[in-house]
């Protein structure tokens, strides 16, 4: 067979003149496989002449092309039972990618959807950078690629089928998995897999789908594991069964990141019922044990002295000294007049639902761990380098994660769920308890953002920002791939975050000359990027200030922006947010809506909310949580250029307006001695069912550009920005702290000694 | 270790377990069944939501030794043998609706929202948005508006 075939696609319609001819492989296997390299379309936009780095190269150009030298290949198979395997070198933690991916293969390899298997691929070091599930890239870097493999795949189907039954490859069709030619001939491709695979590796070129023949793409599908997860088959890492790693529990300090001093008592420990082993680590005290409630009794009886921890003694004023200590200047006061803001944005915790959590089968000669990585490259780096093996000894198992939000950037179970198995000797399944992984889980730092926006008549002049946060662990993997590329941008010598900062944040209205810089101080926390990373606190902060210089100018907080917006696009998600909305209905006193925006990742969001902030609404008693002002409306419009999945972005687009009205009304940690108050659930307060709006209503932009943007984080920064301005409207005073109930601590503080709660016995008394 | 019976999705079972061993550790750690997730385990975010004798319960705070032989315990494994199909209604439209994001949490809103069902229907009701406000289940991927969603819809045909 030839390396090409170009009459693959005879069937779809005339080719277009210009047909853009793609490269992938055929792999010697002994079923088909088809192959193509994880790299990505889309180049840097370096042609838009305009002074913003954003518009020249953002951050998820920055990830593809980081991978571009040097990606490996990903791999589509088809099985001999007719079903079609791929393994997505990407992290499932709720985003919906296993479902935009197998509808991709769906579409190109015209296969029913159903018979597409998409698991998480192991880790892979020969991917390099790009096994990194982060900055809302997944789609945009995988598009083209997987669609190239199943194109090939069934390139090479419809041609063995074709030799078989000695008729040209154009009188045959493929279609819902099956290969039809001349004479009512049909095969399934199951049937075709083995004859259809190579025995040696061959390049070839393909053809991919013109927009205008998808069936698959662009409409609204289900999730494909929505089966196992109503029924309770879908796995998570606490729900494998690997032999005998048993449950394994750490008791932790009272401050963040103490350490052991001594134990008063661990023969007593060690001879509790159902207890294997206990063991000093270096986070704290492990105990394994038959289930996690005997690990639970083990931890609160342990007896510790413990050392300082790395922010001793440190309160949330003291941070916020610290922040402002480190601002960086806004420059000289303007001569025009201008409207000037300084916003505080508390700790917030990115816990999932699903705790840290990893199991770790460690030997002397070799390892093995399974856990919900979205970087399990550096993962596996990190672990050979602590257990001191060859990288090749060590496997890791990227399992599907019961959330994500930041969290699984970084993989703190799974370091310490090796060391542990290391010393005792056994296998592991460590879970961190709830008040661990919120007291010592990585929290999105407290930051302080202060803008400037100086104008004269009706022009904006300038825009000004200098955002100041406790410093962002970003060592996650994207440090080496800013190191790769550092040099290639045309930002200078400035560090990671300041680099990951300019690329994540962009300017979309005309507000003349505009500079934004970050400065970061104190790492003396357990941080990580939180959902959206820098957008949410740096576009509440600039929408909210919109409002004010609209006021100044006596233009509606809507038109506003619609005049100032720089691009149709922009402009269209506001216009239709605000038709949607009724933008500028007449509403009774103490409510009020609320308008805003916000762009990346190649896409456009604007979210419209109503808010009701009147007494009987915010003082509504509600038990063990915070009522607060209720969003009772939502609209949000939404241009991420091409939607693979149309429902999965109406989800996510749900999940970010969840977490910008918890940003913005509910959701912060209150650091007091060194550690942080919250410890569970009914302390933190994340948005509940008594704070939804009743009404929501997600519009998605028809496609523009017809390539996918970034999705999963888009919707939280415009959310945030939204409600914060209908609280601004509804009070008549604009909000300068967030969330805005921090000054009130709405719980009794857990104890801190022993580091996790009883576990309560009145079951009985609350079944209903 | 002392021995415990009780009835666990239609079949009665015995565990050797310490009597304040929480149910959801003897379901999880001991009987191997995964369906009920634990997400604080103090009883708070209702990932552990489960069923006894048909009403929702929190298996993190229950101490086996609470129950009786004839206590039946459905977790969301033994929820469609409740109406004998495939799928409870309210699964079936937790489908339709497409529900589920990371999918954690949802086999207790499942469980929770069945029971609530129950309850409004024997006060001869039907569900309002209050009795939405009221459901204390955590979901951290935010998936509160098809939940509320499905919980009507699934309704109907319960």
């Amino acid at each position: 067979m030839t390396g090409t075939d170009r009459s693959a696609r005879q069937g779809a319609g005339p080719a277009p003149l210009a047909r853009r001819r793609f490269l992938g492989y055929v792999l010697a296997a002994p079923t088909l496989t088809a192959a193509a390299e994880l790299v990505s379309a889309p180049g840097a936009r370096a042609d838009i002449p305009s002074p913003e780095i954003t518009e020249l190269i953002d951050l998820n150009d920055v990830m593809t092309a980081a991978a571009l030298p040097t990606s490996g290949l990903i791999t589509v198979e088809v099985n001999k039972d007719g079903t079609v395997s791929f393994a997505l070198p990407r992290a499932e933690v709720g985003q919906g990618i296993t479902t935009s991916t197998a509808m991709l293969i769906a579409e190109e390899l015209d296969v029913p959807l159903e018979r597409v298997r998409v698991t998480l691929a192991d880790a892979r070091p020969e991917l390099l950078f790009n096994q990194l599930t982060g900055g809302s890239n997944t789609t945009f870097s995988t598009y083209t690629p997987i669609r190239i493999a199943a194109a090939i795949a069934r390139s090479r189907l419809l041609q063995v089928a074709a030799a078989d039954w000695g008729a040209p490859v154009g009188e045959l069709a493929l279609k819902a998995g099956v290969v039809t030619g001349p004479g009512n001939r049909r095969a399934d491709i199951g049937t075709l897999s083995e004859r259809a695979a190579s025995v040696r590796t061959e390049q070839v070129a393909v053809d991919l789908k013109r927009r205008e023949q998808f069936t698959v793409i662009g409409k609204p599908h289900g999730r494909v594991d929505a089966l196992a997860a109503v029924t309770g088959r879908k796995k998570f890492t606490l729900d494998l069964d690997v032999p005998d790693a048993m449950p394994t529990m750490v008791c932790r300090p009272p401050t963040i990141n103490g350490k052991v001093g001594s134990v008063s008592n661990l023969p007593s420990i060690r001879s509790m019922p159902g207890v294997t082993d206990v063991v000093v680590v270096s986070t704290g005290v492990a105990v394994r044990a038959a289930t996690f409630g005997r690990c639970i009794d083990a931890v609160r009886a342990l007896k510790v002295s413990w050392r300082a921890g790395s922010a001793e003694g440190k309160s949330d004023d003291v941070v916020l000294e610290e922040l402002r200590a480190a601002e960086l200047p806004l420059g000289l006061p303007p001569l025009t007049p201008c409207v000037e803001g300084r916003f505080t944005f508390r700790f917030r915790s990115n816990s999932a639902l699903e705790p840290n959590c990893a199991i770790a089968d460690v030997r002397p000669d070799r390892a093995e761990i399974w856990s919900s990585l979205k970087a399990p490259i550096v993962a596996r780096e990190a672990i050979a380098a602590k257990l001191g093996l060859p990288l090749r000894s060590v496997t890791v198992h990227v399992t599907e994660g019961g959330g994500s939000f930041g969290r699984k950037l970084f993989f703190d179970a799974a370091l310490e769920a090796v060391e542990v198995s290391r010393k005792i000797g056994k296998p592991v399944r460590l879970m961190w308890h709830r008040a661990d992984d919120s007291r010592q889980g990585r929290t999105h730092p407290m930051a302080i953002s202060r803008a400037l926006i100086a104008y004269l008549g009706n022009t904006v002049l300038s825009y000004t920002q200098r955002h100041t946060s406790v410093s962002t662990d970003l060592g996650h993997g994207l440090g080496e791939i800013f190191t790769a590329l550092a040099a290639r941008l045309p930002v200078g010598d400035i560090g990671f975050s300041e680099l990951f900062f300019q690329l994540s944040q962009s300017m979309p209205y005309n507000f003349g000359s505009n500079s934004r810089l970050l400065s970061e101080t104190d790492k003396g926390f357990n941080t990580g990027s939180m959902r959206n990373v820098y957008s949410p606190d740096v576009t509440c902060t600039r929408e909210l200030l919109i409002d004010q210089i609209a006021a100044r100018m006596g233009k509606d907080p809507y038109r506003f922006r619609h005049d100032f917006l720089r691009d149709d696009r922009s402009r269209a998600v506001l216009d239709k947010v605000a038709e949607v909305g009724n933008w500028g209905r007449s509403m009774p006193a103490g409510t009020a809506q609320g308008i805003a925006f916000h762009s990346e990742y190649h896409a456009a969001s604007a979210v419209l909310v109503e808010l009701d902030c009147r007494p009987q609404t915010v003082d509504r008693p509600i038990r063990d949580g915070v009522a607060g002002p209720r969003v009772t409306r939502a609209v949000i419009a939404v241009d991420v250029g091409l939607a693979v999945n149309p429902r999965g972005l109406e989800a996510q687009m749900m999940g970010c307006l969840m977490d910008g009205i918890a940003l913005t009304l509910t959701s912060s940690l209150h650091l007091r001695d060194g550690h942080f108050l919250e410890a569970s659930w009914d302390n933190y307060f994340y948005t509940r069912q008594w704070n939804t709006p009743p009404e929501l209503k997600v519009v998605i932009m028809p496609t523009g550009t017809g390539e996918p943007g970034g999705a999963g984080e888009l919707g939280v920064a415009a959310s945030m920005a939204a409600v914060a301005c209908a609280y601004g409207r509804a009070t008549g005073a604009m909000p300068t702290d967030f969330p805005i109930n921090h000054g009130t601590l709405s719980f009794t503080p857990k104890p801190t000694v022993p580091p996790v709660p009883a576990s309560p016995t009145d079951g009985l008394n609350h079944v209903r | 270790m002392p021995e415990h019976t009780f009835r666990l999705n239609g079949e009665q079972v015995t565990v050797d377990a310490a009597d304040d061993e929480r149910l959801l550790w003897v379901l999880r750690d001991i009987l191997g069944v995964t369906g009920p997730k634990y997400g604080c385990g103090i009883n708070v975010c209702k990932a552990c939501t489960s069923h006894l004798n048909g009403r929702a319960a929190n298996p993190c705070a229950i101490p086996v030794g609470d129950l009786r032989p004839s206590d039946e315990v459905t977790t969301i494994e033994g929820l469609p043998a409740t109406v004998g199909a495939d799928l409870h209604p309210m699964q079936e439209a937790w489908l339709d609706q497409d529900v589920a994001q990371c999918g954690y949490c949802q086999p207790g809103q499942i469980m929770a929202a069945v029971a609530l069902v129950r309850r409004v229907k024997e006060e001869g009701r039907s569900v309002t948005e209050a009795d939405l406000d009221g459901i204390r289940n955590i979901c951290r991927c935010g998936t509160y508006p098809r939940i509320r969603e499905a919980i009507r819809a699934g309704a109907e045909n319960m």
